[in-house]
């Protein structure tokens, strides 16, 4: 008889994952994450709506991603790397596997409005594409130091028919517009499901949105067993609040493969933090010796995060997953490498992991170890950023 | 029953209906002043916003002046150190976000508040289904933790958290943060729906900026709570003069 899995199940029915998660929000927000937690609860046990999320991933979405073989790279660093392709999903990055999702558990609940925070505009742009393929209201907010990092997404946002609101409170960054959505689902509960998108927020979220991106640790677990590579030695990838990584580990779990999350070094919510209370839940948080929250700092937007999910930080506590920070400089050059070795331009955000595998193969990963990197997201949204950046340096 | 409802429940049946205005704490060096001008304009309890980064439940106006209390370096210690050098003459109820708490430590926190003259504590985002551990340390202090109830409150939620609540229940009138709504709103409702389980005092907040405005939410609960719209007057350069006329006005119109 096997084992019941022992990580990643669901959490307990106060929402917590060992000691961090639970459910801090103001009352007034109280009934609509009681109503959410038993509409997920429902739809996530109803064959009807299974079926309907992998059919829209599959039709709209694209799914399922390939895992691509990096031949050039695996070669120059010596370790076989397999990346799991969510860049080529629709919308470029995972974030389009949770925003199915959960529109079709807003148009299940009644709902027919949605708002949503964005950093790099990933999230908010998948909200988008989502909302108006159910013909669902959209509000995105967004820190407004991103709008202007991320200009094209927010403008993408509005071809699709949202509005993007630019969030001028605090650091103007993703916390922020977290904040702000915060304040507005308050005041719009009653028809508006606030699309939260990472592994955070109060219980349900976090749990709701792993299982959502769980297809992507799932997909890659049946494509490496059916390519003869099995369970790979490590599993990496990028973590702000932290959904692509929830989302690759959880077909990997309770296997032997060592999971690893890297962190922008200025956002490091595990190195660097101490367990704290932000945003709806208990987790580690970067925070000042008097519990303000501090600000992080990310060439990355999307990684610009004080936080990380409570799943991620209970994975760390619990020693199953180990969390390492990387710094700006060494993504701009993941990022250049993995472009001209095998021609996929990654996102800011997944170069981060990239840059991992760059820095400890030979070392923290032995030679001839197979890794599974996922390549959240594609790179197009950086390449302004970074052309600004290197272009400065000439 | 905690020092601060026993005072509260006097102070309903004397048929006064309770005047509790919200300043944030460190958003001008002389904010003890401006908190005694209210006291002496006619305020029965004073909330203390202590300043936290991330105000979830909070609009720009507070927002606003919980920056600039941060940029003057205020923390729990510094506004503990100014009210217990301060005699306000009324009752004391700081209001924040549970992380500086929690941080702090919470046992350590409620000591620290009690010591420093406060009673009682309403912390926004901590939850019934959380607050055990917070409430266990305020228990030790005679510290009484105060719920919010709103309008989308359940039936079940209403009768769970106007038992726990300590002092009184605050009623929200809105759907909304604070310093975004005008007007009672749902506080009828609201009020109704905690008074058909419990006889704690009730006092409306979220909503109340202006005199007429809190007589008309006074006729149906047993006091209000204004704190936007007297925030806002003092991020304009009010002084605690300025402070006590406007709790003065409110004063006056709610014992019309």
């Amino acid at each position: 008889m096997s084992q019941p899995p022992v990580f990643m199940g669901a959490p307990s029915s106060t929402g917590r994952f060992g000691d961090f998660g639970g459910r801090f929000v103001p009352e007034a927000l109280m009934p609509a994450c009681l109503e959410l937690e038993a509409a997920f609860i429902d739809a996530w046990s109803d064959p009807v709506f299974i079926d309907e999320y992998h059919s829209v991933l599959h039709e709209f979405a694209g799914r399922s991603t390939p895992v691509t073989y990096l031949g050039r790279f695996s070669k120059l660093f010596g370790v076989e790397v397999y990346a799991k392709r969510e860049d080529l999903a629709h919308t470029g990055s995972h974030k389009i596997n949770n925003v199915v999702g959960q529109t079709l558990l807003t148009r299940r609940m009644g709902k027919t409005r949605v708002i949503a925070e964005t950093g790099a505009g990933q999230h908010g742009v998948a909200t988008a594409t989502a909302a108006a393929r159910l013909g669902l209201a959209c509000t995105v907010y967004m820190g407004e130091l991103d709008t202007h990092r991320q200009e094209l997404n927010v403008f993408r946002m509005e071809l699709l028919g949202s509005t993007v609101v630019p969030v001028t409170s605090g650091s103007k960054t993703l916390k922020d517009a977290v904040n702000e959505a915060m304040r507005e689902w308050v005041s719009c509960v009653e028809d508006t499901h606030y699309c939260l998108g990472s592994v955070m927020g109060p219980h349900p979220f976090p749990w709701m949105v792993r299982e959502f991106q769980s297809i992507i640790g799932r997909e890659a677990e049946e494509q490496l067993t059916a390519r003869g590579v099995g369970v790979p030695d490590v599993v990496v990838a990028c973590v702000g609040g932290g959904s692509n990584a929830a989302g690759i580990f959880a077909g990997f779990a309770n296997s032997s493969a060592r999971l690893v999350g890297v962190e922008a070094a200025g956002g490091a919510a595990v190195s660097n933090g101490s367990p704290g209370v932000l945003h709806g839940m208990k987790s580690m948080l970067i925070q000042s010796e008097h519990g303000q929250i501090e600000e992080a700092h990310s060439i990355s937007a999307g990684l610009d995060y004080p936080g990380i999910g409570p799943e991620h930080a209970f994975l760390a506590a619990s020693g199953r997953a180990e969390y390492v920070g990387i710094g700006d400089e060494d993504v701009l050059v993941a990022l250049q490498t993995l472009s001209q070795l095998e021609g996929i331009i990654p996102a800011l955000e997944s170069a981060h992991a990239v840059a991992w595998i760059m820095q400890e193969a030979g070392k923290a990963i032995p030679r001839g170890s197979t890794v599974l990197l996922n390549l959240s997201g594609r790179g197009d949204k950086d390449v302004a950023q970074v052309l600004d950046i290197l272009r400065g340096r000439e | 029953m905690k020092s601060l409802e026993v005072t509260l429940r006097a102070l309903r049946e004397s048929g006064r209906k309770a005047l509790v205005p919200y300043f944030m704490a460190g958003v001008t060096p002389n904010w003890t002043q401006h908190v005694a001008a209210a006291v002496h304009g006619g305020a029965d309890a004073v909330e203390v916003g202590i300043p936290f980064s991330d105000p979830m439940m909070d609009g720009v106006i507070i927002q606003k002046a919980a920056e600039l209390s941060l940029a003057a370096g205020t923390t729990i210690d510094s506004i503990c150190a100014e009210l217990a050098a301060s005699d306000l003459g009324a009752p004391l109820i700081v209001m924040t976000y549970y992380n500086l708490f929690h941080h702090y430590g919470l046992r350590r926190a409620s000591g620290r508040l009690a010591q420093s003259g406060v009673s009682g504590a309403i912390v926004p985002d901590l939850t019934l289904e959380e607050s055990e551990e917070w409430r266990a340390a305020c228990d030790e202090n005679d510290i009484a933790t105060i719920f919010l109830v709103a309008p989308s409150t359940t039936p079940e939620r209403f009768a769970r958290l106007a038992r726990a609540t300590e002092g009184f229940c605050y009623a929200s009138a809105r759907m909304a943060v604070t310093g975004r709504a005008q007007g009672a709103g749902d506080a009828t409702r609201v009020v109704d729906a905690v008074r058909a389980t419990s006889d704690v005092p009730t006092y409306v907040g979220i909503g109340i900026s202006s005199p007429e405005q809190a007589r008309d939410a006074t006729e149906h609960s047993d006091g209000v709570i204004v704190g936007s719209a007297l925030v806002d007057t003092i991020l304009t350069g009010a002084s605690p003069a300025d402070t006590e006329v406007f709790i003065a006005s409110f004063r006056r119109a709610i014992d019309k």
